[in-house]
């Protein structure tokens, strides 16, 4: 190992990284607020159309799909994007993918980029290969911003801050913006005002933009970012050159599909009926945006999940982070304990298979991440079976271990409670959410379907002792 | 060596060595959906992302306008080149964007007057899709306070209905309420980096 930047180096294989979280009071506090309140409004949001169900096996299919035929849609996508004035590049792997973005950097004169968030950038580390080709990358999402500046990591898809609070965020700024006053309050308002004047400048005069893609047309060739803040709209529009780096997986066949998908990311993301600002382009308009777009297909370990016949529904994921925040483990452990861009549910079936390697101690911990109750699968706007995912890969990782080191072995092994695939069916059939209701009480109330478990009177009793007592006694 | 585009289409053909079958997709989702009034519906849901919203005649149109940039103070204010005559309404300084106005220049007037391709009912979503009454997307972000008429004929009910009669090759901007970030604890500020000031007047 070494090579692969889906995991972070360094970072412990997952068990010890959480245990070392679980210490942290103040990480703890901080999520379970925020957890809890997504939970609580995305579940409102879904309520609200009766449909939900059917657009769920509607995002299924269409993923499935495209997963099916991935060859035939990805050329069908560089053609569009092509003959509308774009230029498609493929990348193998990371580095190549970084190289590419670096030379496009430099062919465009700029040694300052704009980046709008992205999970395939930050899964290339692009920003440090970039900083090493002397190119400097800003970070424009609030959250992002509060990350890079506080020389930290995300620990959440959709806030990767939500580990840092109002006075946290405000010393960082007081710390590292040259125009935040040193009055600064720690009010929200206060910071964000402090973000957009920091930001702007450098909205209006950058030359070259860095963008993900949430989702990208095969027939038409058009690629759509879904934002809140704004800045999305900032660096897809005023710069000269758009960079686009996109997950080989990230296509929908036609514009109707879309249809699909911009009812269920908005509900199941950030519980909104419509998020602020959804962005569409397609190749280059002139006149109006960008006149120069390269778009980066982004292969590294995709086609690795791709061969597998389980794992591979992984891929359909629209990182709407909808997992996470239902997640018990998730929420007592935080996002960094599991060591790779891609936490929660999702990043313990995702970054495994993007390793490719169960001899890579830390991906092969990470299938254990989970008590596999089922909430994930639950909530998942494009039905991920991920407790099916994740005893599959278990299986992998328990083969793989013949060959691994006694200490390696001993992680893996000792691995997370929950960890029997009989315990797991047991669950199954018993209604596995209602031993979520009973524990601890904090999901009050689930959506459909899990709504039918609440009344169910047929609940397994819940365990006696909490996450964290439990893991001292076992792991201690 | 292959080059990277032979190679990651060889290896998808070979990921999909078992020959996945295609599934049929199921379309028995909603497209369209009894939403009532849908003018109404409209103003509701974009007043609940705290954007202000008015309805208007078609006649009161240009008062109401006239009304709503003196409420804001607004005086420079930016217009597409084909912003309809009547909606430029005397006591402002309008600036045309023929030539193409300079991004300091946006960056210094007050705010922007367009029309919209379509709205969403259910979500409370505008759509700019640059065509008529518009402008080039940077029209709409980077002055600090829009105001986006919507006529009746724009509104459509549902996201699938909406999307039906859009072009995606145009660039298209979805708005749904002014840029929010909840970053910081979860707390909802509204405001960002787009126009931190929404307004619509819906006609009809
Ligand atoms: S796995 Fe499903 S619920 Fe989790 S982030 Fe992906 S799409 Fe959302």
């Amino acid at each position: 190992m070494g090579s692969n930047p889906v995991t972070w180096l360094g970072t412990p294989p997952f068990p010890k990284a959480a245990h070392a979280a679980l210490g942290d009071s103040q990480l703890r506090a901080n999520l379970r607020k925020a957890t809890g309140t997504i939970r609580a409004k995305r579940a409102e949001a879904v309520a609200e159309l009766s449909d939900w169900e059917r657009l769920r096996r509607a995002g299924e299919a269409i993923k499935d799909d495209v997963l099916s035929r991935l060859d035939t849609y990805l050329e069908r996508l560089e053609r569009a994007v092509t003959e509308r004035g774009g230029v498609v590049h493929w990348a193998r792997d990371a580095a190549e993918a970084n190289d590419t973005v670096l030379r496009l950097t430099r062919e465009a004169g700029a040694d300052e980029v704009v980046k709008v968030k992205s999970m395939a950038t930050q899964e290339i580390g692009l920003n440090e290969a970039l900083a090493a080709g002397g190119v400097h990358a800003i970070e424009t999402d609030l959250a992002e911003l509060i990350v890079q500046l506080g020389h930290d990591r995300p620990s959440h898809i959709l806030v990767p801050a939500i580990h840092r609070n109002r006075a946290e965020i405000r010393d960082i700024f007081r710390r590292q913006m040259p125009s935040a006053p040193p009055w600064l309050s720690d009010k929200p308002v206060a910071l964000t005002e402090a973000a957009r004047r920091h930001l702007r400048r450098k909205f209006l005069s950058a030359k070259v933009a860095i963008s993900g893609a949430n989702f990208a047309v095969a027939d038409t060739g058009s690629i759509v970012v879904v934002e809140s803040e704004g800045n999305g709209r900032m660096c897809l529009t005023l710069p000269r050159t758009l960079i686009t780096v996109m997950g080989l997986e990230k296509i929908v066949p036609t514009w109707r599909d879309l249809e699909v998908f911009l009812q269920l990311l908005p509900r199941s993301s950030t519980a909104e009926r419509m998020n602020p600002y959804t962005s569409v382009w397609t190749g280059v308009t002139p006149g109006d945006g960008p006149q120069r777009f390269h778009l980066v297909l982004l292969d590294n370990g995709r086609t690795n999940a791709l061969a597998d016949p389980v794992g591979r529904q992984a891929l359909r994921c629209i990182r709407c982070s909808a997992c996470l925040n239902v997640c018990p483990v998730y929420e007592r452990t935080g996002g960094q304990a599991y060591g790779s861009v891609y936490p929660g549910p999702i990043g313990a079936i995702l970054a495994p298979q993007l390793v490719g390697d169960m001899h890579d101690a830390q991906a092969a911990s990470l299938p254990y991440a989970s008590s596999l109750c089922g909430a994930c699968y639950e909530v998942c706007p494009v039905r991920i079976n991920i407790p099916e995912v994740l005893v599959h890969l278990r299986a992998q990782a328990t083969a793989a271990k013949g060959s691994r080191g006694p200490e390696a072995l001993g992680m893996a092994a000792a691995g997370w409670v929950f960890a029997d695939p009989k315990r797991y069916e047991a669950a199954q059939r018993a209604g596995s959410l209602a031993r979520f209701l009973a524990r601890d009480g904090w999901i009050t109330r689930l959506p459909f379907p899990g709504s039918r478990w609440t009344a169910s009177r047929d609940v397994p009793a819940p365990p006696a002792e909490s996450f964290r007592m439990w893991w001292r006694r076992t792991r201690g | 060596m292959a080059d990277a585009r032979s190679e990651v289409l060889r290896r998808v053909r070979a990921a999909l060595a078992d020959r996945p079958a295609a599934p049929e997709v199921p379309r028995d989702y909603d497209r369209t959906r009894d939403l009532g009034e849908l003018p109404a519906l409209l103003a509701e849901r974009i007043e609940h992302y705290r954007a202000a919203v008015h309805r208007v005649a078609a006649d009161g149109l240009a008062e109401a306008i006239a009304a709503r940039l003196a409420g804001r103070g607004a005086r420079v204010v930016v217009a597409p080149t084909d912003l309809p005559e009547p909606w430029r309404v005397p006591r402002v300084t309008w600036r045309l964007d023929e030539p193409p106005l300079p991004v300091a220049d946006l960056d210094a007037c007050d705010g922007v007057v367009t029309g919209c391709a379509v709205a969403i009912a259910e979500t409370g979503t505008i759509v700019l899709d640059a065509g008529e009454a518009q402008g080039r997307r940077a029209l709409t972000l980077v002055p600090d306070y829009h105001l986006c008429v919507v006529r009746e004929d724009q509104i459509a009910g549902t996201v699938p209905e909406a999307l039906a009669r859009l072009d995606p090759v145009r660039p298209l901007t979805f708005v749904s309420g002014p840029s929010a970030t909840s970053d910081i604890e979860l707390d909802r500020v509204e405001g960002v980096h787009g126009p931190r000031a929404l307004e619509v007047l819906v006609v009809g």
